[in-house]
């Protein structure tokens, strides 16, 4: 491999090879902007905030370690302190510089990682197909004519290209794992509490979670190394060390995963359930039982998702009061006509649409029946999840409904929208770990995918699982560690 | 479960959110689809399920040590839409309506 | 129609932590404006809350104090609403599950102590503060300052057990007491240590119903508050009087003009939307942490003073005055076991208070400036009549100041009852003033009070009055029988 296509390297290769000192960190953080960034940043858009002049500072300025030198890019949502704004995609939040760092980006820079900018998103998070922008659409990579996925999509897409080979994004109801499907790659959701919010700007507290993309398996592993762990800035990270990920490479023998093929017995995509069954071959031939059973249908966490996540969003964003930071709307009479127009005029119409069902959800009168109602039957959910566990070590399940969909295709109708999180959002209610395993493409081109979902802390176990998928449960390439070939999207 | 005009009024209140008239009846109807359809919750059977208390419990309560995150009054005012000599800004408060 | 009141007070303690409830900002006061706050008190983007443990330990030591339940496992709540001084526009508190419930306060009304009884004590954030609108170039604003946003507040509601407004005087003049003497908070009013509401309804007397309430905010002291329920009974029983109805409202009281406003109506009745605060996780305080918050507590005020009325015999009124502070209550225990008890009583209460009060002392000051041996020996001193009262008070003035040892002061400066010493006294002072020694010589005994004080004046406080007045009218007879 020469050294100007570093870009295309595993995270971990490239952290080898700086830590080794043959390769320099300004080289390494800048290739993927000169190779594939030049090829495809234009159309696809995964950026919102650059600067080369900071990245080479940051580059100059990045020491050894697990990530010394890999190039990063950030969900619009994360707090940097130093040159890229953080503005959530929002006009309310317009060219606000955040006064700290995230945690977890604080603990990427300690690695050596150097953060090269922000990644577009749906607005607040809220959104399944990073077209609820104020920053306008990302389109996805193997077709440009269609959504990245949502609403993590600015970072799935610049991984997906060869941008960045590791990014973060935040999963709320699906938002790392459904991108990572739409876009080919690696898409890990965390145990609730794995990964610090202390820095994620909050949509929905008890749902969010900072995620990680990547080409790799191993590269999911690397960086959920450097993440991971309790943060006394976050009072709901889990005490204790995070569970051990360095034996992701050690197959799958052994191991028992569920199939709940209910669940796609009917609106998911034929291709879909043609890689499911694939994948559960590969599982197979890898050395896995499968267990069959039918599991919960996902609509009632939909149901539920949208009263807790929009309840909590609500109250979240009222901050955004045009008096601290951000938007304010100017010459406003007096404080009351100050909020209400900021806000307004800050917010865009999805945001708006899910604070005002927050807000009706909490409202005397009607707590009980819903939002209550909501956080009884996400214990139901968490029990259902923790009964299939006793039956199986993890469960293989679609990421989305079908592959990447088309740009304006879902946005006239909130309700639609919505059900395409059906397979994901189950994973928030109960504070699971859920991966998408990038598998194949359909007709079309497209990228197709599996999820993969354990229990509390089994982030070992999928990424073992992932590991054998990357390798097509073939135990012969998984003995040699073997290092695949990302199938790259084409430019037409 | 359809929402009533004056309800999506009250909370857009509570919210402080403004929707113009002639946006009045889209969101009402968008509100109404979704709150239909979460209503299909009531179908499920929650008998002896206890509302989650989600945060994992046993976090160390923090050890009353100042100075750890604190800025200066020029970072912290730097970027408000309107400051002056350290203070936030805002327009009059008519009503006095802290609880 | 004789009506009774029925009031409910709901205070607010501003808690003395190092740092603030929610975040490790210092609780300071006097700073320049936003000097004191972080991303997590300044509500931005990301940031996050974490408990702060001291403000939980001051909590469970009031509720433990004042015979609360604690629960095991409590809950922080959000509370959402819109005001400029509030930096998410909600309030972290607890709601439905507080961690204290009951107890009661022990009040000494008219002589005797009843116990008021308590709903809840709470832990909450305080805060911003913002300011009235003023004049900004052609417009008009308001500043708002974040310093004391995130400031731990405890918040306690007493069952509507008040009927007058002098037990609500003293049982806040109880409550800061009692927050001061624990060392949780300072609770001076003024400050906005202690805040309080009430609430307030008239009923016919005898009857159980409870009539319409109204809210009572702005009570900016103990004086305040007394005259401040007062005059909002006296407002409602006048409307019921004239077959008026009470409506629900919230009221402002101005002290200095001694009136009532009417803030708001009830068509502005909140809708907080109270739900639990998923940033933080529930608050669990053990058994194994009740047990020890318990056994740390103080001796507290009330078994104080009793203690100190029966272990040192001395007056249940000066006991009262020795135990309002803690710190005044174990500087006299320590004077008092190196002297006269009630000496050291009348002492403490007497000179060392005045001397606190002129200077601005805390009795914490005090104690370092006058170690308590050195009262005792000033004290000692003054009963063994080593030196006279007199000296013994300006002894003890020179050494608050000069924080000296004072018994070389004591040996300089010794009483003087030597007829040898006071005798030339005594004559000059009767030859100087002839007419009073006329007027006694007359029969106007009480004369006798104004030649004694001459000769302490000229003593320079060192003669020892018995000594003085026996040697005068020893004199003077000697004069009527013209020796």
């Amino acid at each position: 491999m020469s050294a100007t296509e570093t870009w295309a390297w595993p995270a971990r290769d490239v952290a080898a090879a700086v830590n080794a000192g043959s390769a320099r960190a300004e080289a390494t953080a800048e290739a993927g902007w000169e190779g594939p960034g030049r090829v495809w940043e234009a159309d696809v858009h995964a950026v919102v905030h650059a600067d080369p002049a900071a990245r080479a500072a940051a580059a100059r300025a990045s020491g050894k370690g697990p990530l010394a030198g890999v190039p990063v890019l950030l969900k619009d949502n994360l707090c940097t302190r130093d040159a890229y704004p953080t503005t959530c995609a929002s006009k309310i939040l317009a060219g606000w510089r955040a006064p700290y760092d995230a945690t977890v980006v604080a603990r990427l820079r300690a690695a050596g990682a150097v953060i090269v900018g922000k990644g577009n998103m749906d607005e607040f998070a809220m959104g399944s197909s990073t077209e609820f922008s104020c920053y306008g659409p990302t389109r996805n990579p193997f077709d440009l004519a269609r959504v990245p996925g949502g609403s993590s999509g600015g970072p799935a897409a610049a991984v997906a290209y060869g941008l960045v080979p590791i990014a973060l994004g935040s999963d709320t109801g699906g938002s790392v794992r459904q991108p990572a499907a739409f876009c080919g790659v690696y898409g890990l959701k965390p145990t609730y509490g794995r990964l610090s919010r202390y820095g994620l700007v909050a949509f929905g507290s008890s749902l969010d979670q900072v995620g990680v993309f990547a080409r790799h398996a191993g590269d999911v592993a690397a960086a959920y190394e450097v993440l991971a762990g309790p943060d006394p800035f976050d009072a709901t990270t889990r005490l204790g060390p995070a569970p051990d990920v360095s034996a992701w490479d050690s197959g799958v023998a052994g191991l028992r995963f569920g199939w709940p093929a209910n669940l796609w017995k009917e609106g998911v995509a034929p291709a879909i359930v043609d890689a499911l069954e694939r994948a559960a071959d590969a599982l197979e031939r890898a050395g896995a039982r499968r267990v069959a059973f039918d599991f919960m249908p996902g609509t009632y966490a939909v149901a539920t998702y949208y009263l807790v996540a929009t309840a909590e969003a609500s109250s979240n964003l009222a901050r955004f009061d045009g008096v601290r930071y951000g938007f304010r709307h100017a010459d406003a009479p007096d404080v009351r006509a100050l909020y209400t127009r900021t806000r307004s005029e800050g917010f865009g119409a999805e945001v708006q649409r899910r604070i005002l069902l927050g807000t009706y959800a909490l409202s005397a009168g009607y707590y009980d029946a819903f939002y209550l109602t909501a956080q009884r039957a996400r214990t139901r959910i968490r029990h259902e999840y923790r009964d299939a566990f006793t039956r199986c070590d993890f469960m293989l399940m679609p990421s989305a409904p079908s592959a990447a969909f088309r740009l304006g295709e879902k946005t006239s109708d909130p309700l639609e929208m919505y059900l395409s999180d059906v397979f994901t959002i189950g994973a928030n209610l109960a504070g699971i770990p859920g991966l998408t395993v990038p598998f194949g493409r359909d007709a079309g081109g497209l990228p197709l995918a599996v999820q993969v979902l354990g229990p509390e802390d089994a982030e070992p176990v999928l990424l073992r699982a992932g590991r054998a998928l990357e390798v097509g449960g073939e135990r012969a390439r998984l003995a040699r560690s073997h290092t695949t070939e990302f199938a790259w999207p084409t430019k037409r | 479960m359809a929402i009533r005009r004056e309800d999506v009024e009250r909370i857009a209140e509570l919210a402080r959110l403004e929707i113009p008239a002639d946006d009045m009846e889209r969101v009402r109807a968008e509100l109404s689809s979704v709150l239909e359809f979460v209503a299909t919750l009531s179908k499920l059977d929650l008998a002896g399920y206890e509302p989650t208390t989600f945060a994992p419990s046993g976090a160390p309560l923090g050890p009353d040590e100042p100075n750890g995150r604190r800025l200066d009054p020029l970072t912290a005012t730097a970027q408000a839409p309107e400051g002056e000599d350290g203070f936030f800004l805002v327009p009059p408060i008519v009503e006095n309506l802290a609880p | 129609m004789a009506y009774e009141a029925v009031i409910g007070l709901e205070c607010h303690i501003q808690l003395a932590t190092r740092s603030k409830m929610f975040c490790d900002c210092p609780v300071g006061f006097g700073a320049v404006a936003n000097a004191n706050v972080c991303p997590v008190c300044l509500g931005m983007p990301g940031a996050l809350p974490r408990a702060n443990g001291a403000a939980i330990d001051a909590a469970l030591r009031l509720g433990l104090a004042l015979g609360c339940a604690v629960r095991e496992e409590s809950v922080f709540a959000r509370k959402n609403y819109f005001y400029p001084d509030m930096p998410k526009n909600y309030q972290i508190t607890q709601y439905d599950r507080p961690l204290c419930e009951g107890g009661s306060v022990p009040v000494a009304v008219g002589g005797a102590t009843r116990g008021f009884p308590l709903t809840r004590i709470h832990v909450e954030e305080d805060t911003g503060k913002s300011f009235h609108p003023e004049k900004h170039g052609d417009r008009r604003v308001s500043r708002v300052d974040f310093n004391r946003a995130g400031v731990p507040l405890l918040e306690l509601v007493t069952e509507p057990a008040f009927r007058e407004p002098a037990e609500c005087a003293a049982f806040l003049t109880t409550l800061r007491r009692l927050v001061r003497w624990l060392g949780i908070s300072e609770g001076d009013m003024e400050k906005g240590h202690l805040r309080c509401d009430a609430n307030v309804s008239l009923r016919v007397a005898g009857t159980s119903a409870f009539g319409t309430k109204t809210e009572l905010k702005n009570l900016n002291s103990i004086k305040g508050v007394e005259k401040g329920i007062a005059a909002e009974i006296a407002r409602q029983a006048g409307v019921l009087e004239s077959g008026g109805r009470i409506e629900q409202s919230t009221l402002l009281y101005d002290a200095d003009q001694d009136r009532l406003a009417v803030m708001r109506s009830k068509e502005h009745a909140h809708d907080y939307r109270y739900f639990p605060e998923p940033d933080l996780p529930v608050l669990v305080v053990d058994a194994a942490a009740r047990e020890r918050a318990a056994r740390a507590l103080p001796e507290l005020p009330w078994a104080r003073e009793q203690r100190l009325a029966a272990e040192y015999a001395i007056p249940a009124y000066d006991a009262q005055v020795l135990a309002d502070q803690r710190e005044l209550a174990d500087y006299f225990e320590d004077v008092a076991k190196s002297t006269n008890p009630k000496a050291a009583s009348n002492w403490v209460m007497g000179k060392a208070l005045s001397l606190m009060k002129e200077h601005g002392w805390s009795a914490a000051d005090w104690a370092q400036r006058v170690p308590a041996k050195n009262l005792a020996k000033v004290i000692s001193a003054v009963e063994s009549v080593a030196v006279t009262a007199t000296t013994g008070k300006s002894i003890v003035d020179e050494i608050a100041l000069s924080g000296a040892d004072p018994e070389p002061l004591i040996a300089r400066n010794s009483a003087k009852s030597s007829s040898d010493d006071l005798l030339p006294l005594v004559r000059a002072v009767i030859d100087e003033h002839a007419g009073p020694v006329a007027q006694y010589l007359a029969g106007k005994t009480a004369t006798l009070g104004f030649l004694v004080g001459q000769v302490m004046k000229k003593s320079g406080g060192q003669a020892v009055p018995q000594v003085v007045q026996e040697l005068l009218k020893a004199e003077l007879a000697g004069r009527v029988t013209g020796g």
